[in-house]
């Protein structure tokens, strides 16, 4: 995904200087000059994040607010609703969404986040977070399926940070007590005083690691000031792109451009669970009519996890076999899984072949691998979980 | 007596006895990263100078190693199929790859010496 912007020179994300004082390597991606890994190396940085707390620039994402001049959250929501297959409209106050837009095929544009702000007099706003290589097209098309009376704000002044790991919450608590119960996918907006500079952000309990942890919204001159604080922690290393990429693959959440894209469909990529029931029995949004007979007959192919039996990676693009030898599938993406120990993969197969368990063959180059389906997420999610 | 050559492509090739000891070089692991798997040919196959020889899987991507020169795989490091990070631990030394039994020690002639290596490593950065 990092071609999109063509040879466009690469954009900087506010810490973009901070990145190469910590000795970062900076890669191309998505149009940024973003932060693959720091000096304590993709392996490393991935089991940090397992066991204690990451942080990770991710400001390169697109944000912005859907704010309807009529105060109703319903204006801007049920116009989302035309682009996405989420429940919106139901929405309560600082309440979050993982969604998608989809194209008349009802093929995936790209994943986003919707939130519905919490904070006082601004609970009819709407504030989105969409993949960065996609924000110019997702940004152009949100605001044309606006009504005339919602304004979209891209809010190109603010950085995104997320705090990732078991230690997240000890972490920003120290910063901010009230972080420490708030229930996984919902926010806040509140100031924070880090070394005796105020600043707003905009916490939310959710991430792309299956761990528990935050991603912050801040003004984008405050949050090198906010990320040295949070990094001077002892639980806390910068985590890069690298292991990113890994922590997401083992926790089984698709990535753009890879294992979700304008050809796959939320009910093959396993994405039925985000779509809400009155949108599943009512429609209103693009394919709805190709994902509604998904849902009823079922996709003939589906997004699964892979595990190759060896010790050999599959990567992206591997083709996947049946075990009488049938090409039945593709892996979308594919690696070391350094939590799991071994290789790890997710990959479309036909539908028959995706039961868990189901032996398959990977073609490595040249040679056919065995491997197994086997269920999503490889390292069991960490979520928070409000105690009753 | 050993002697040890580079090539370009950031191997290592000790020779003694007309059998070559091959890995790659700690700059290489060093670009690499976290080297998660290796990949090593049987014994018996016969290699030309060039072919790829071997696979180096890091957390990033997969790495070909070329066989330095022409000859028979006469032995390949298990230890590796146990733990590939070793080779980030000691890649010019434990970390070998595998052995060849030279078929045309005229072939070492194009490779660099220790200083001709650390040379081009410099011009490439």
């Amino acid at each position: 995904m990092s071609d999109q912007q063509g040879d466009s020179p690469l954009k900087r994300t506010p810490l973009y200087d901070f990145h190469n004082k910590l000795n970062a390597k900076m890669v191309p991606f998505a149009g940024y000059e973003m932060p693959v890994l720091y000096p304590l190396g993709v392996l490393k940085e991935h089991l940090h994040v397992r066991e204690k707390a990451g942080l990770f620039d991710v400001s390169h994402m697109g944000q912005a607010f859907l704010i309807p001049a009529d105060g109703e959250f319903k204006t801007a929501a049920h116009a989302l609703e035309t682009l996405a297959p989420g429940n919106f409209a139901i929405l309560k106050p600082g309440r979050q969404r993982y969604s998608q837009l989809l194209n008349d095929e009802g093929g995936v544009l790209d994943d986003l986040m919707v939130t519905r702000l919490g904070m006082e007099g601004h609970e009819h706003w709407v504030y989105v977070v969409v993949n960065a290589a996609c924000k110019t097209r997702d940004f152009a098309l949100i605001e044309k399926s606006m009504p005339d009376n919602v304004e979209m704000k891209i809010l190109d002044d603010m950085a995104l940070i997320a705090l990732q790991g078991p230690k997240a919450v000890d972490v920003l608590a120290g910063f901010a007590p009230q972080v420490a119960d708030m229930a996984f996918m919902s926010s806040l907006d509140l100031p924070v005083s880090v070394d005796e500079q105020e600043m707003w952000m905009h916490v939310s309990r959710s991430g792309y690691t299956g761990e528990d942890g935050y991603e912050l919204a801040i003004k984008s001159k405050d949050v090198e000031t906010f990320w040295r604080a949070l990094e001077a922690h002892p639980d806390v290393e910068a985590i890069g792109l690298g292991a990113r990429d890994s922590l997401r693959l083992e926790a089984g959440l698709c990535l753009y451009g890879h294992d979700i894209d304008e050809t796959t469909t939320p009910i093959e990529a396993n994405l039925t669970w985000s779509i809400g029931k009155r949108r599943r029995e009512n429609g209103g949004f693009p394919g709805a009519e190709k994902i509604l007979a998904q849902l009823k007959d079922g996709p003939a192919r589906k997004l699964v996890g892979i595990k190759p039996e060896g010790r050999a990676p599959a990567r992206e693009g591997t083709k996947v076999f049946s075990t009488d030898g049938a090409e039945i599938g593709i892996v979308t993406s594919g690696g070391y899984g350094p939590s799991v120990g071994g290789p790890v993969a997710m990959g479309y197969v036909s539908t028959k072949h995706s039961e868990a368990g189901t032996a398959l063959e990977l073609e490595v180059r040249g040679k056919r691998l065995p491997a197994l389906v086997q269920p999503l997420p490889f390292v069991a999610h960490n979520f928070y979980r409000k105690k009753k | 007596m050993s002697k040890t050559y580079y090539t370009k492509e950031h191997e290592w090739i000790m020779v003694e006895d007309g059998v070559g000891t091959i890995g790659i070089t700690d700059h290489a692991q060093e670009q690499l990263g976290d080297i998660v798997f290796v990949e090593l040919p049987e014994p018996g196959l016969e290699v030309e100078q060039g072919d790829e020889a071997c696979v180096v899987e890091s957390v990033k991507a997969a790495s070909e190693v070329y066989a330095p020169i022409s000859g028979e795989v006469v032995e390949a490091n298990e230890a590796l199929g146990e733990n590939a990070a070793l080779v980030n631990e000691s890649a010019e030394t434990d970390a070998w790859f595998i052995k060849i039994k030279l078929s045309n020690a005229d072939e070492l002639e194009e490779l660099m010496d220790k200083a001709g290596y650390e040379e081009f490593v410099e011009s490439e950065s």
